[in-house]
């Protein structure tokens, strides 16, 4: 609010009162026009001046308009105007200074409002005013300027600048109003239109002008797109109800000028009034293209869901059958314990369908309860994803114990809150009774352990009372045969005097002996010699048995040595009436044995054949058995022959098979028993083929090279 | 005794008397000189003294037995030469060795009847010593069994 100026003149009362009056009007007044009236009607009743004028600058036009006038005739305020562009206009130029100018004698080139050419300008502006704001031309006062008209001015020029400062305000204010509701039009999405009653647009916010105007630089495509859009719209509102109802609903086809495509618009028209300026339609495009292109993606998402659901629904399925299949009883129950699902061998632990027996029912609640009391420790143990524990369950039917083995994990929504509790039941029955076989089998195991224990501690026990016994079998063994040999030489000594002194006798040393002396020397010569032979056998077999006979080893001709042995016994030979010859075969090779041992089996098969063939003949062969490398050397007899059962006893010591007394054949019996263990000495044989009545023949089979031990 | 005699002197020695004796009275009837020793000390006295022509030694002896006796007598230059005939009841292995390792010339086993001894007595006396051990022949001609 401008500060109210105090007048500085004193004045008369009437005068003063006036003047008071008027600041006062001019205080309260918006109005310029009626300011200017009033202050020039104030002027002419208090001063000498006849003609006066306020001229105003109108911004918009940089003109200074006439807004007031007193006593100037009509013609010359009418339509009267001066442009500030005018610079040498003498208004122009008193309208920059600071003073009142007196204008005398003005050309009539320049047009003023006044009768005369002589006038005071005093220039209409507030102290900060730089450039006057308007004029106030007086006449009638001389060229001395009125007081009065000076302190009128001044007034005027502040109720100018004020109202000037105001007005501008208020445009500023009414363009901002103006700015805002623009873009309140403008944020609203749906195009909004403001039409004459044709259709012709006055206003549109930008997306109603993208449908409805084509920029400068649009394309004909564009152009004629926005075209059709108008006239589709003013045939629409033309049709439409809008002179009866308040507010119109139809729709509207459009093209979107950028796209080309279709678009759908609801169109709502209403009629607004204004008194002044007519009736205007105001029109509002909703677009349901998209709404309907929503509703077909609803109906596909609709069906979507009906086949997600049929899916879930066989995913269920599915899920139940394997659940079923599962042999191991499975529940979910709720966070109370209650089952909500459960597979076909738990419902017949926990709720044994068409089972009506009362005790039944009893073990399906025991069941029951025991699960409730697991799942409730489950439910305490929430921290934990997986529990594991024993029930005591029952078989509903049979009330056979059943002991299982529970695993409850925890299903848990989105939020954590916790929803399931699946439960697994495995039948420990088998387990038990496995763990109860293992243990027993365990036993049963600890205990034949225990058994071999103790068997192999007496076995080794026995064991070393078998080396200590064969230590002193060993012991005993050799002392025997040392015995043995001490015992041989012993009664060798004696009988040495005893055959000898009975040689010296038969060979007449000691004078002639008659020949019944002879007969009975003889007998002791013979009887001498036997005894001899069985203590040179049994020192021969001692001797094997004690391991004191070495093998010899050279290397022979096995044809020599035959021939060796049947002229041995060729005085044995010659008496017998038996045909003994050889047969050696071919391509012999040497042996690598011990010539006196087999040498010694042979005399003795030999003369064994001499001795049980009363007649006939007895052969000695030779042949190579290359297959073995070994040499087999038989003699073959066609004497009395050894029945079969007989023939293994042949080999055995003091055997002779005429039980009467082998004097009749002679030997000690002990023979086949030597040769037997001279021949295993040699790493070979003997071996006897044999009948009754029809020979015999026996088999040595040496190895051509003899393995030394 | 005389340094020259028709009859070779056998020196049988041996300590069972009728043994001694058998031998003795056969070598005589066989026509040898025969001195008797009954163990090998009076052996290597009696072969040092008497230089028989050849030794029948028992191996089995009191004081001295015949190896070592052996051994002197065959360590001696002077009685070196005499064939010693070991003569043993012991046919166990290694009898026969220790007596050719001894020195013996010959080894008989007993029981030997005084014929099968004189003729091996004889093969010595006729053939230098060392020579094959024939002794074998007159154990193998005792052996029928």
């Amino acid at each position: 609010m401008p500060r109210v100026a105090v007048p500085a003149v004193p004045v008369p009362g009437f005068e003063a009162e006036a003047k008071l009056a008027l600041v006062e009007f001019l205080l309260t007044s918006i109005d310029l026009q009626d300011s200017a009236r009033r202050a020039l009607d104030w002027l002419v009743a208090h001063s000498p001046v006849t003609q006066a004028v306020v001229l105003i600058v109108e911004a918009v036009s940089n003109e200074m308009l006439l807004v007031a006038e007193h006593g100037v005739p009509n013609s010359a305020v009418v339509d009267f105007a001066v442009s500030r562009a005018d610079a040498m206009h003498p208004l122009v130029e008193a309208l920059s200074s600071r003073h009142p100018v007196f204008i005398e004698g003005l050309s009539s080139r320049y047009r003023v409002p006044l009768d005369a050419r002589s006038f005071h300008a005093i220039p209409l502006r507030a102290e900060d005013d730089d450039v006057g704001r308007g004029l106030l031309l007086v006449t009638g006062t001389g060229p001395e300027l009125e007081g009065d008209a000076l302190w009128l001015a001044r007034t005027l020029g502040k109720q100018v600048s004020r109202l000037a400062s105001r007005q501008s305000l208020a445009e500023t204010r009414f363009g901002q109003e103006r700015m805002l509701l623009y873009s309140i039009i403008n944020a609203v999405t749906d195009p909004i239109l403001l039409t004459d009653t044709e259709g012709k647009l006055i206003i549109a916010n930008s997306h109603a002008e993208k449908l409805f105007a084509a920029p400068e630089e649009a394309s004909e495509g564009w152009r004629r797109a926005v075209g059709l859009n108008n006239m589709l719209f003013s045939a629409a509102l033309s049709t439409s109800a809008v002179g009866t109802a308040e507010l119109a609903r139809r729709e509207l086809l459009l093209v979107d000028p950028l796209e080309g495509s279709d678009l759908l618009f609801e169109l709502l028209s209403s009629r607004a009034k204004d008194e002044r300026q007519g009736t205007y339609v105001v029109s509002i495009l909703r677009n349901v293209t998209d709404l309907a292109r929503a509703k077909e993606e609803i109906e596909e998402s609709y069906r979507t869901l009906r086949i997600a659901q049929a899916e879930v629904r066989d995913e269920r399925h599915r899920l139940d059958l394997i659940i079923d299949s599962v042999a191991d009883p499975i529940l979910v129950t709720d966070e109370e314990g209650d089952i909500v699902l459960m597979n076909t061998p738990a419902e017949r632990l926990f709720n044994a369908p068409g089972v009506e027996n009362e005790a039944a029912l009893r073990r399906v609640q025991g069941n029951g309860a025991n699960l409730t009391s697991f799942v409730s420790n489950v439910l305490t143990r929430s921290g934990e994803q997986r529990y594991r524990g024993e029930i005591q369950l029952a078989d509903p039917v049979s009330g056979r114990p059943l002991p299982v083995e529970a695993l409850a994990g925890t299903i848990l929504s989105e939020q954590g809150e916790l929803m399931w509790v699946v439960t697994i039941l495995h039948d420990l029955t088998e387990a038990i009774e496995k763990a109860r076989l293992y243990e027993q089998l365990k036993e049963a195991s600890q205990e034949l352990e225990k058994n071999v224990q103790e068997a192999t501690a007496e076995l080794a026990e026995q064991n070393e009372l078998l080396r200590r016994q064969h230590i002193a079998l060993e012991q005993a063994s050799a002392l025997k045969s040392q015995f043995l040999a001490n015992m041989s030489h012993e009664f060798r000594t004696p009988l040495n005097a005893i055959l000898g002194y009975t040689h010296m006798l038969l060979n007449n040393v000691t004078g002639q002996v008659t020949d019944p002396q002879r007969k009975s020397l003889t007998r002791i010569d013979s009887n001498s010699r036997h005894l001899l032979a069985l203590i040179n056998d049994i020192l021969d077999i001692t001797r094997i048995e004690a391991g004191r006979m070495p093998l010899n080893i050279t290397k022979f001709g096995v044809p020599d040595l035959v021939d060796e042995v049947m002229s041995e016994l060729e005085p044995i030979i010659r008496r017998s009436n038996i045909a003994v010859e050889s047969q050696m075969g071919t391509r012999l090779p040497p042996v690598r044995s011990d010539r006196q041992k087999v040498k010694q089996i042979l005399l003795n098969l030999l003369s064994n054949a001499l001795k049980f063939t009363p007649s006939g003949s007895v052969t000695m062969s030779a042949a190579y058995d290359a297959r073995g490398n070994q040499m087999v050397l038989a003699v073959r007899d066609t004497g009395v022959g050894i029945a079969e059962e007989d023939q293994a006893r042949v080999f055995e010591d003091f055997r002779q098979l005429d039980s009467s007394p082998a004097r009749g054949y002679g030997g000690t019996g002990l023979g086949l028993s030597i040769c037997r263990r001279l021949a295993h000495m040699l790493g070979g044989s003997i071996e006897l083929d044999s009948r009754l009545g029809q020979g015999s023949t026996f088999t040595l089979r040496i190895p051509v090279k003899v393995k030394r031990r | 005794m005389t340094t020259t005699r028709v009859q070779p002197l056998v020196l049988v020695v041996e300590d069972y008397p009728d043994a001694r004796e058998m031998y003795a009275a056969y070598l005589q009837f066989s026509g040898f000189d025969v001195a008797e020793a009954t163990n090998g000390l009076e052996a290597v006295e009696k072969a040092e003294a008497l230089m028989p022509d050849i030794i029948l030694m028992d191996l089995a002896l009191p004081r001295m037995d015949g190896w070592e006796a052996t051994r002197r007598l065959k360590s001696n230059d002077q009685t070196r030469h005499i064939p010693v005939v070991a003569l043993t009841g012991h046919a166990l292995a290694g009898h026969a060795e220790g007596a050719r390792q001894a020195g013996c010339d010959a080894f008989v086993t007993k029981p030997c009847l005084p014929d099968a001894l004189v003729a091996e007595i004889r093969r010595l006396l006729e053939s230098p010593p060392g020579g094959d051990d024939t002794g074998r022949g007159a154990r193998r001609s005792m052996k029928r069994t």
